[in-house]
């Protein structure tokens, strides 16, 4: 029996695997591969009567308008800001969070800690940007109230008015909803460390802090690059809905993400080929994103994710 | 300086003793800032709506009333758009879960032929996604626009809870369906009676998950749906107060706040804080008790490929 018959034989033995798994595999191929094909809107001049067939192909045009485009660079610049600003402190936060809940004795305060800090996370975007205005509310907001209580200000700040705060508001909305959840994966990665590595530390007197240096950070190193690849990959798409929500007219120069321009060209201005190029820029540029950070992490041998 | 963090009180280190102080402040602090917001929205929900207006609600109702709620309920549109929530968050959750542990199922049968290019298959559209408006196209060809199965049928295929369900598969004895197979059990029995009643506690996850997702969804609604009353859901409705609350000046409470709607009883105010309780309390009520599980999915997701 020649390599081929084999092959056909092992596979008509599997056939309700197959049977399983073929009807999800043409789901797939609907909802995420076939959509690929409206990327050819992006070369084209699309009119939705005209059809992809009828449309007059203009090649790269839609990209060299796009850009020259200031309004769409600084989408991009706004996209990339928060974007890195979230990632960054969204990683600290959470690592420095499970460090020092680490080091927490009593069992009580820990679960509580542990179960309050999930909280956020599985609120909806809407609510905590409600929740987010609330507090800094120029009427009665939490914040004002607490800085002006303090004496730190006299009258009132409008944090969701003046563009040099935007970028903090998402920062820290990301944070505040974010941070317990991320730390997870941390506090699993710490209980996961030998503990005679922490009594070597000791004997050879490392005091709390440099055991949290030498041993524990070295321990979750791993778990982070790993992180820090799957989180780079997602990381454009992170910056919509806070954004979209809370950036009103006044902040768009600092608000609008390339997201909320593919959404504005396309939905709202009925230009879909601009709106679709813009759509691929963002996915080539995450997709260099992961990639690239993959391949650092292999260079500098960590595990990597491909 | 060494020294005087040694010097020892009892039997324990100086240091010791600050930095467990400092560090039990932190995780307080921590709890409060987590909690309050979500807690003073609880007690301008049950405040009465023009006693709201003048400030200062902290951590009770000053005046107790449930009529923002008995509004809230009354209302036709928001009665709708609960009933969206909850239908959207049964199916979605209920047929994600099935799918998911399918597809894993699958892909955890080390005999399958062509097993790794299936795997990638998946994996891909992970990082790979067509954006907003093909999507938009496709769902529109589909002829989904202002239907109700928008909310259900293209997100059914997660493969990050594929991932997770497969790592876990993966972890079971491979003797459990091997004498299963020997008894002549084929692949459904033995993915529908002895895999998954195993895969109780990942399912429990990748269940939350689902309903999360599907709970918090607000953007379909907006996309695709938006034409269309009788689809509206919780979370839209929420945004449709918070845009137009957003909208209607930078800042919603100076506008409102001034009081000049003193014939009103109910406020954008107190309607906002009891939609955000309505639209996130049942979800608040699950999830500590699914805690221990999620918690091992969450690490489950994270091991290597």
């Amino acid at each position: 029996m020649g390599k081929y018959q084999k092959t056909l034989k092992k596979m008509a033995g599997q056939k309700i695997l197959y049977l399983m798994i073929v009807p999800c595999m043409i789901y797939t191929f609907i909802f995420s591969y076939y959509p690929l094909s409206g990327w050819i809107m992006a070369f084209q001049n699309y009119k939705p009567a005209k059809g992809y067939a009828g449309s007059t192909f203009v090649g790269l045009d839609q990209f060299m308008f796009l850009f020259e485009d200031i309004e769409f660079w600084r989408s991009v610049r706004n996209t990339l800001m928060m974007s890195v600003m979230n990632l960054a402190f969204s990683f600290v936060f959470a690592i420095v969070f499970a460090l020092l809940l680490n080091e927490i004795k009593s069992l009580g305060l820990k679960r509580i800690t542990q179960t309050v800090s999930y909280l956020p996370h599985f609120l909806s975007w809407i609510i905590v940007c409600s929740l987010v205005s609330n507090i800094l509310s120029t009427n009665d907001g939490m914040l004002n109230n607490i800085l002006m209580g303090l004496g730190l200000i006299d009258k009132p700040v409008l944090w969701l008015g003046e563009q040099k705060y935007f970028w903090w508001v998402t920062t820290f909305s990301n944070i505040w909803k974010e941070t317990g959840w991320n730390s997870i994966i941390y506090i699993a990665a710490i209980s996961g460390i030998d503990q005679s590595l922490y009594e070597a530390a000791e004997l050879d007197g490392a005091g709390r802090f440099q055991k949290m240096w030498h041993v524990t950070l070295p321990g979750i190193k791993s778990t982070i690059v790993v992180l820090l690849i799957m989180n780079l990959g997602w990381v454009l798409n992170a910056s919509f809905e806070v954004p979209y929500i809370l950036g009103s007219g006044l902040l768009q120069d600092v608000s609008q993400t390339i997201d909320i321009f593919v959404l504005k060209y396309g939905m709202s201005i009925g230009n879909y080929s601009l709106a679709t190029a813009a759509g691929i820029f963002k996915s080539v540029i995450s997709l260099l994103l992961v990639f690239g950070t993959n391949a650092i992490a292999n260079k500098l041998g960590e595990n990597s994710l491909m | 300086m060494k020294n005087f963090w040694s010097i020892r009180i009892g039997k324990h280190r100086l240091g010791d003793l600050t930095f467990h102080l400092v560090n039990g402040i932190v995780m307080l602090f921590v709890v409060v800032v987590m909690l309050y917001p979500f807690w003073n929205t609880i007690a301008v929900s049950f405040n009465d709506a023009q006693d709201t207006l003048r400030g200062g609600i902290t951590f009770f109702p000053r005046v107790f009333s449930t009529y923002s709620y008995k509004s809230v309920f009354k209302n036709k549109l928001m009665a709708t758009a609960a009933l969206n929530s909850v239908l959207r968050t049964l199916l979605s959750t209920v047929l994600g879960v099935l799918v998911g542990s399918l597809i894993a199922y699958v892909l955890s049968r080390r005999e399958l032929v062509g097993r790794k290019f299936i795997t990638v298959y998946f994996l891909v559209t992970m990082y790979i996604s067509a954006g907003l408006i093909p999507n938009y196209f496709l769902i529109k060809d589909l002829g989904m626009l202002n239907k109700f199965s928008v909310y259900v049928v293209p997100g059914l295929v997660s493969v990050y809870n594929i991932v997770v369900i497969k790592s876990f598969i993966q972890s079971l004895p491979d003797s459990l369906t091997e004498a299963a197979m020997v008894d002549g059990a084929g692949h459904f029995r033995c993915y529908w009676q002895i895999v998954l009643p195993c895969c109780k506690s990942v399912l429990a996850t990748v269940a939350l998950w689902c309903a999360v997702g599907a709970w918090n969804q607000w953007f379909d609604t907006f996309l695709y749906a938006s034409g269309a009353d009788h689809l509206t859901t919780l979370q839209y409705e929420m945004m449709k107060l918070l845009s137009s609350a957003m909208q209607s000046g930078r800042d919603l409470s100076s506008i409102y706040g001034n009081g000049q709607q003193v014939a009103n009883t109910v406020t954008p105010t107190s309607i906002r804080a009891a939609v955000t309780i309505v639209a996130s309390v049942p979800i608040l009520i699950v999830y500590p008790f699914l805690q221990k599980y999620f918690v091992k999915g969450v690490t489950l997701g994270a091991t290597k490929e």
